[in-house]
């Protein structure tokens, strides 16, 4: 694969949920170093199309090609941040990092980046909502993936939070790898936006 | 490995940090078949010889009561979604966490089984043959009741649809459970059928679960 080649391409792509089509004819395609900043009102399908490219939604047409034998792992942060409560920081992440692969930096190492190092030993249910997120984005780093796919990376975070939301993604973007992100803020970068289109 | 091990690891130890739940399971699993005396009476050899079908009836129930957690915890919190990504097949997310849960509701029923053997005044060849073959059966009920779980997940109030959609599933564990149970002749054949239907289910089951998981999120 050369450089210049894209990871992804989307053609043609019409996703509906409960019998309500989202969106139709949708195509994209996406290189290393490249963001895509997935915009529109609330019910525009933002985070339907997230979940279709990881996977979990089946397409109504259209392909998702990842230009592989398969498609490749990702990384994605959700509404959800996929922490259990009765588990310290360092626990979940280190079972993040057991279940995706150890190739990433060090458990330890991730929590002092978004700025947890100092409460890795404390359960994760004492944790604000904010501080939840800086988890979940944590979680990007202690397992090294190509491609992200973010639905509302900076909800919750307060203002350095927010930079150190950008930084990582920069840092992604700076490092060969590619993401995609549902929001409403701007993300500064080699930015490509789609709008989708206006909920009915 | 590494993957598979921190899915038995995590399920393991935030069983350990909540405690409560495997201590009421084997609570529920005395009490129900304590109170089985008090409805059939103390008669002394009907109960004997009804001691083993009660155990099995007292374990059944303990263990489709522990359902509804299996999935329902991962789901809420968005980790279902995010094991998919995992470097382990969601199938072998789902065998990890069948071999969890067997560890926490059937290991111990079965460690609480000689409470319930000197209550219903079993003798200790009976109580022997009991464990056996709850030993040998209760993987399959494990396994069926995955999949009920896995199925009913995305329904929010899906708590006691599980329970009614495996217990069909669970009759011939149970018959060959009991059967296996018994001194009777042709008792060491229902073991071995037990020992069938727990390997097939269990191997079965982590594919049909994760089918079913993949399905409802969509």
């Amino acid at each position: 694969m050369n450089p210049g080649d894209p990871l992804l391409s989307v053609e043609n792509l019409a996703l509906s949920r409960g019998g309500r089509a989202l969106f139709a004819g949708l195509g994209f395609s996406l290189g290393p170093g490249g963001l895509l900043l997935l915009r529109g009102p609330n019910g525009a399908g933002k985070s339907s199309l997230l979940l279709a490219l990881l996977g979990v939604l089946r397409p109504e047409a259209g392909t998702i090609d990842w230009h592989a034998e398969e498609p490749p792992k990702l990384h994605y942060v959700g509404h959800q941040a996929g922490v259990k409560t009765r588990l310290t920081l360092l626990e979940n992440l280190r079972f993040w990092r057991d279940v995706n692969g150890e190739t990433g930096i060090g458990a330890e190492a991730a929590l002092e980046e978004v700025g947890l190092g100092a409460i890795g030993a404390l359960d994760a249910g004492y944790l604000s909502a904010g501080q939840t997120r800086r988890l979940a984005l944590a979680r990007l780093l202690v397992t090294d993936r190509k491609v992200w796919l973010l639905d509302e990376p900076l909800a919750a975070l307060d203002a350095e939070g927010a930079l150190l939301a950008v930084r990582l993604i920069a840092r992604r973007l700076e490092t060969g790898g590619a993401v995609i992100a549902a929001t409403h803020d701007d993300i500064a970068g080699m930015t490509e936006t789609l709008m989708l289109g206006a909920a009915a | 490995m590494t993957a598979f091990a921190a899915i038995l690891g995590r399920d393991l130890r935030l069983a350990a940090r909540t405690g409560g739940d495997a201590l009421t399971l084997v609570l529920f699993f005395v009490m129900a078949a304590a109170i089985m005396p008090f409805a059939i009476g103390p008669d002394r050899p009907t109960l004997q010889k009804l001691a083993p079908g009660l155990i099995w009836i007292a374990a059944f129930l303990a263990m489709l009561l522990g359902l509804d957690r299996l999935f329902r915890a991962d789901e809420e919190d968005g980790t279902l979604l995010l094991v998919r990504q995992a470097t382990i097949p969601l199938e072998a997310v789902v065998a990890g966490k069948v071999i969890a849960h067997w560890l926490l509701t059937a290991l111990p029923v079965l460690i609480a089984s000689p409470i319930l053997a000197l209550l219903l005044s079993m003798d200790m060849a009976a109580w022997a043959r009991t464990v056996l073959a709850l030993l040998l059966g209760t993987p399959a009920l494990t396994a069926f009741g995955t999949i009920g779980a896995a199925v009913t997940v995305s329904l929010r109030r899906g708590g006691l649809l599980a329970p009614v959609l495996i217990i069909p599933l669970a009759i011939p564990v149970l018959i060959f459970g009991a059967a296996a149970s018994t001194a009777a002749a042709g008792s060491g054949a229902a073991l071995l059928f037990l020992a069938a239907i727990s390997l097939v289910s269990v191997a079965f089951c982590p594919f049909a679960a994760a089918l079913a998981l993949k399905v409802s999120s969509e």
